[in-house]
């Protein structure tokens, strides 16, 4: 299983880490690569409920990508489905999980982007996927692969 | 193929824990390995290893020259590259979202916190 996990640590509350992640005038705030607006933010956040985010990059192109969200559990975690839906090639549904933790300084957020890969040829190689990445990594870590922060 | 079909064979390839030592092993020798350097440091017959190096090649993964008895395996890095490029878009995509995140969070602290004063 292709996946992707970034760690932030965050110095505000968990709650309020939460609701910057579910809520539309939050998601308005954050939503994107670069610095370009978002220009639609919706999220219903309950179990069942849908998000939809379309942001401008500074480059002109607009990219909008929509979702169900899975589990809300404020303010510990959120799981919602993802999928491009305008702007680019479509590699299927993946899957978006976020955790919070309270640390003394705030929030350590934990966000995972997951089944990133084509889900028809994912689900058969699911188990052996995780790790894989950071092997690559290490594969490449003597390379000039790219960059490394 | 197409790149997505590409990089679903990538991936699948990578799954294998053995391959994955394969490709690490390659990587550190430029000038290939033989099948049975290759088959050495792993529990595996031979056949199992061949089916392995099957794997990867038809990935693009690795390629095989042939000199007289001797097969030499090297390692092909460019789809694994591709692959990597394509994880790292949405490293930075995401990567870029929690930063501003973090920032309107942040925000939101402060003004929480001057509001209870």
């Amino acid at each position: 299983m292709t996946s992707l996990t970034l760690v932030r640590r965050i110095r505000a509350r968990p709650s309020i880490v939460f609701d910057a992640l579910v809520t539309a005038e939050g998601i308005a705030q954050w939503w994107g690569p670069d610095a370009g607006p978002v220009l639609i933010a919706e999220a219903d956040a309950r179990i069942g409920g849908r998000f939809k985010v379309r942001f401008r990059l500074l480059d002109g192109t607009e990219h909008e990508s929509t979702g169900e969200y899975l589990e809300i559990a404020k303010p510990e975690r959120v799981k919602m489905t993802w999928r491009w839906t305008y702007g680019g090639a479509d590699p299927g549904e993946s899957l978006i999980e976020m955790s919070l933790r309270p640390v003394a300084e705030g929030t350590e957020l934990t966000f995972t982007h997951s089944r990133l890969q084509d889900e028809e040829s994912s689900r058969s190689h699911e188990a052996g996927w995780s790790g894989a990445l950071d092997k690559l990594e290490a594969i490449f870590a003597r390379g000039a692969a790219g960059p490394s922060r | 193929m197409n790149q997505s079909e590409r990089l679903d064979r990538t991936f699948a390839a990578l799954t294998d824990p053995t391959r994955r030592a394969i490709l690490a092993q390659l990587e550190r020798d430029d000038d290939g390995a033989t099948v049975s350097d290759l088959a050495r440091p792993h529990a595996i017959k031979l056949p199992a290893v061949m089916k392995h190096l099957d794997i990867l090649d038809d990935a693009g993964l690795i390629t095989r020259s042939k000199s007289g008895r001797t097969v030499t395996v090297r390692l092909q890095p460019k789809p694994m590259r591709e692959a990597m490029e394509w994880l790292r878009r949405y490293e930075r995509f995401w990567s870029a979202s929690l930063d501003r995140l973090a920032l309107y969070a942040e925000a939101k602290e402060a003004e929480a916190r001057k509001g209870r004063k």
